[in-house]
């Protein structure tokens, strides 16, 4: 990992962080492009398995960036077989890049709202802030959509059945959400789905 | 739930309550957080309403960058500027990091047991269905709209069939329905100021 090197990822994920309309999983292709197709820092099988890792654990989907410099600074200090500096490396890289991805945005969303603040009352901004909200809740569906069709690429119907009683349950019951990963891990780990 | 019955918010005592608040919603946000954001700070924080979420999350979901960063960063300024925003996104990133980091790397060594990738897939699901509820939500809100019901519900539609179906790139989407919604919206708008 040369100077150049880290300085050109540095900059890249905080432009990432700047197109990033729509959330973290919105600049995933153009991740692929950068990592996998040109940089070549990153395998396919390395870079959906960040993916679908980041997707199913718990925290922001923007951890993924984290995950890609974990993985890119490992690989770059030689591996696990390089040991305490590789792991060190990973753990700088993860940094550096989750630093570039959410800075950027997050000083632009904290003035936003500072600016709108003092013009709360304008009907631009009313319109805004209510207009928006149609196209919200169609993006929110259309995010859970396209999870459900990550993990259940073939349509199977019992996934399919677990997803829509998850939502149910959500909506009609204030039971924990952590209640429903664990029955969905169970249901899926004893029906071998 | 009625949204009525939660229309005036509290607020976080602290920074400290920021920090630790949102490290506990990171640490327990499958899927993403969006899906227990709206149930701790709505239903169980009382931080927001269910009507000023909606429009705290319209905004950080319009602004670039990851959204619930966006939200963090938002709503810990607004209590207690940029220290609060600093704190609120910490919450978020640091110990759902470093527990991310341990899944990395446990995931390694258990990868290649089918019972595991078939739990994965059963949790995957579970997770989408919570992102759903959360966005099925806003169906009371959206039936009061001030462009009025069918219109709205059309929006709605055409975003999810654009972004979900026809995997139009966001930026087209949020170009063509939120203009569209927008401009409808202020219009409603004049003309009820007017009146």
């Amino acid at each position: 990992m040369t100077l150049a090197l880290f300085l050109d990822l540095f900059m890249h994920f905080c432009m990432l962080s700047l197109l990033a309309v729509g959330g973290a999983l919105a600049i995933v292709p153009e991740m692929h492009r950068y990592l996998v197709t040109d940089l070549q820092l990153l395998t396919e099988t390395t870079f959906s398995q960040s993916v679908t890792l980041a997707q199913i654990a718990p925290g922001p989907n923007i951890l993924l960036v984290a995950v890609m410099g974990w993985n890119i600074g490992l690989q770059a200090a030689g591996g696990f077989e390089a040991g305490w500096t590789a792991m060190g490396m990973g753990v700088l890289m993860a940094t550096s890049l989750l630093i570039a991805a959410v800075l950027p945005s997050s000083l632009l969303s904290y003035f936003t709202v500072k600016w709108l603040q003092l013009h709360q009352h304008a009907r631009s901004v009313r319109a805004f802030r209510s207009g928006m909200l149609p196209l919200v809740m169609g993006l929110m569906l259309s995010a859970g959509w396209l999870l459900q069709t990550a993990s259940n690429p073939t349509m199977d119907w019992r996934l399919l059945l677990i997803c829509a009683l998850s939502m149910l349950l959500v909506l009609k019951t204030r039971v924990h959400l952590l209640w429903l990963m664990l029955g969905g891990a169970v249901l899926g780990a004893v029906l071998g789905l | 739930m009625s949204f009525e019955s939660l229309a005036v918010s509290k607020a976080p005592r602290s920074r400290t309550d920021l920090f630790v608040s949102f490290t506990w919603l990171g640490l327990q946000g499958f899927g993403g957080v969006l899906a227990v954001v709206q149930r701790e700070i709505v239903d169980r924080k009382q931080w927001m309403t269910l009507s000023e979420f909606a429009e705290e999350w319209a905004l950080a979901q319009t602004l670039p960058g990851p959204n619930v960063v966006n939200l963090s960063v938002m709503f810990g300024g607004k209590h207690f500027g940029p220290t609060g925003a600093l704190a609120a996104m910490a919450g978020l990133l640091l110990f759902p990091g470093l527990l991310m980091l341990a899944i990395v790397l446990s995931f390694q060594a258990f990868a290649h047991v089918p019972m595991v990738a078939s739990a994965l897939h059963g949790m995957g699901v579970a997770a989408a269905g919570m992102v759903m509820a959360a966005g099925w939500r806003f169906g009371p809100s959206l039936l009061q709209h001030p462009i009025g019901r069918p219109l709205a519900v059309a929006l709605t539609v055409v975003s999810f069939v654009l972004a979900a179906l026809m995997h139009w790139p966001l930026v087209k989407v949020i170009g063509l329905v939120g203009l569209v919604s927008f401009g409808l919206t202020w219009w409603r708008l004049q003309a009820k100021d007017s009146t």
